[in-house]
C-alpha cells in the first residue's frame, strides 16, 4: 500500500468515527422529547428483548454447566470444590454473563438493526421521512437505542440465573455437590459490587450496540442493493462485537 | 395490527418484564446479600494487635458456623491497634466474656474471625467491645522464629 492511499484510508477512518460520534451526540440529544408513540418502543422491546429470552435461558443454561465442569476440576486440585457455587457465579455475573449477553444480543437484534436501517436508507425512507418534516433520528433511533437499553440488562439477569441453574444442575448431578451448599457458596461468595459491575457492564454494552448497528445502518453512504444491506450490517456486527470485548476489559480494569 | 399480534406482544413484553425483573431482584437481593436497612444486626467491635491478612467480609463464626461478617478494618491513631467491626446476626447476644480470635480456615485458606462464647452472665451490649482477644498467627513469623532462635541453643 503506498503511503497516499495510506493516509486517504486513514483520514477515512477518522472521518467515519467523527461521523459516528456525531451521530450519537445527535441522538442523545433528542432522547428527552421522543416523537414515537410508547407502542412503538414496546414492539421494539418484544423484538429485541422478549424474543432473545429463550436463546438466553438455553446459552445461559450450557454456559453455567461447563462453568461447573470447569472449575469443579481446577478447584478439586486445590481441595475447594465447595467454592464451586462462588466460582461460577462470579465467571458469569463479573464477566461471562454480560459479555455472551451482549454478544448474542448483537448476532440476533443488532445485525438486523443495522440491516434494517441501512435498507430504509437504501430505499430512501429516511429521507422521504426528513420530506414530511419528521426527524429520522428522533422517530426511528432514539426508540430503538431505548429499546437495546431495556432489553440488555434483562437479558443479562435471565442469563446469569440460567448459567446458576445449569452449573447447580451439573454440581449436584455429576459431582454429588447439592443445590443448597452450592447456592449458599454463590450467595456467600458474591457481593453487591460483582452484582453492580454485571449491571454497568450489560448497560454499557447495550449502548455500543445500539450506538454501533445504528449509526453504521443510518450513515451507510451507497446503498444500492441486498449486497450494501449486508455489508453494512457485517461491518456494524464485527466493529461492535471488538468494541463490546474491548470495553469489557477497560471496565474490569476500572472497576475492580 | 390485528388483536391477535398486539395481545400476544403484549404478552412478550410482560413476560420479559417479569422474568427478566425477577432475575435482577434475585440477583441482587439474594446474591448481592443487599442487606435491609432496617434489620438491626448485633454491630460488635474487637482489638487486636495485628488483624494480618482478615478482609472486610471476611466470615465470623461460633462453633462453626456462620453468623455475620466483617464490616470493617480500622486502625486505633493512639494505641497502634487495630479496630475490627463486625456484624452478627439481630437475634443474637454474647456474653461480656466472649473471646475473638482471628483464624485461618486450612492451612492456606482465608482469614476469619472466630468466637468463643465465654460463661458471664451478662451480655455484650449491641455496639460494644469484645475485650478478650487473640491476634492472627503469622506463620512466616513463627518459622523463622524456629530457624534463627533455634540456632542459639
Amino acid at each position: 500500500m503506498s503511503p497516499t492511499s495510506l493516509a486517504t484510508t486513514l483520514q477515512r477512518r477518522v472521518i467515519n468515527l467523527g461521523a459516528m460520534g456525531l451521530f450519537l451526540g445527535q441522538v442523545l440529544r433528542r432522547l428527552p422529547h421522543r416523537a414515537a408513540r410508547a407502542g412503538t418502543l414496546a414492539g421494539l422491546v418484544v423484538a429485541i428483548g422478549s424474543r432473545s429470552m429463550g436463546l438466553m435461558i438455553v446459552a445461559g443454561g450450557f454456559v453455567g454447566a461447563m462453568l461447573a465442569v470447569q472449575f469443579f476440576d481446577t478447584l478439586s486440585r486445590f481441595g475447594s470444590p465447595s467454592m464451586l457455587g462462588a466460582a461460577v457465579g462470579l465467571g458469569l455475573i463479573r464477566e461471562l454473563g454480560p459479555v455472551l449477553a451482549a454478544l448474542i444480543v448483537l448476532g440476533r437484534a443488532g445485525s438486523a438493526l443495522a440491516a434494517e436501517v441501512a435498507s430504509m436508507r437504501g430505499s430512501q425512507q429516511l429521507d422521504a421521512l426528513a420530506c414530511m418534516a419528521i426527524d429520522p433520528l428522533a422517530y426511528l433511533m432514539v426508540p430503538r437505542l431505548i429499546a437495546c437499553l431495556i432489553s440488555l440488562p434483562l437479558l443479562t439477569a435471565i442469563f446469569d440465573v440460567a448459567g446458576l441453574l445449569g452449573g447447580m444442575c451439573i454440581g449436584a448431578l455429576s459431582f454429588g455437590s447439592s443445590a443448597g451448599i452450592f447456592l449458599d457458596s454463590a450467595a456467600s461468595g458474591i457481593g453487591p459490587a460483582d452484582v453492580r459491575m454485571g449491571f454497568v457492564k450489560s448497560v454499557v454494552f447495550a449502548a455500543l450496540i445500539g450506538w454501533i448497528c445504528l449509526g453504521k445502518g443510518f450513515l451507510a453512504p451507497a446503498v444500492r442493493g441486498t449486497e450494501d444491506v449486508s455489508r453494512v450490517s457485517a461491518d456494524a456486527v464485527v466493529i461492535a462485537s471488538m468494541s463490546i470485548l474491548g470495553a469489557d476489559y477497560l471496565l474490569s480494569a476500572l472497576m475492580s | 395490527m390485528t388483536a391477535g399480534t398486539r395481545s400476544s406482544n403484549s404478552f412478550a413484553l410482560g413476560l420479559l418484564m417479569v422474568v427478566g425483573l425477577g432475575c435482577l431482584a434475585w440477583l441482587a437481593l439474594r446474591l448481592g446479600d443487599w442487606h435491609s436497612p432496617f434489620a438491626r444486626h448485633y454491630e460488635l467491635n474487637a482489638r487486636f494487635a495485628s488483624a494480618s491478612g482478615l478482609r472486610e467480609g471476611a466470615f465470623v463464626e461460633i462453633a462453626g458456623v456462620r453468623v455475620g461478617s466483617v464490616t470493617s478494618i480500622a486502625l486505633d491513631p493512639a494505641r497502634f491497634e487495630s479496630v475490627v467491626a463486625m456484624r452478627l446476626l439481630p437475634g443474637l447476644r454474647l456474653p461480656s466474656d466472649a473471646i475473638a480470635s482471628i483464624r485461618t480456615s486450612g492451612l492456606i485458606g482465608e482469614k476469619y474471625v472466630r468466637i468463643t462464647p465465654g460463661g458471664a452472665t451478662d451480655m455484650l451490649p449491641p455496639g460494644g467491645e469484645i475485650l478478650d482477644t487473640e491476634s492472627s498467627i503469622n506463620i512466616e513469623e513463627l518459622i523463622s522464629k524456629y530457624i534463627f532462635e533455634g540456632g542459639d541453643k
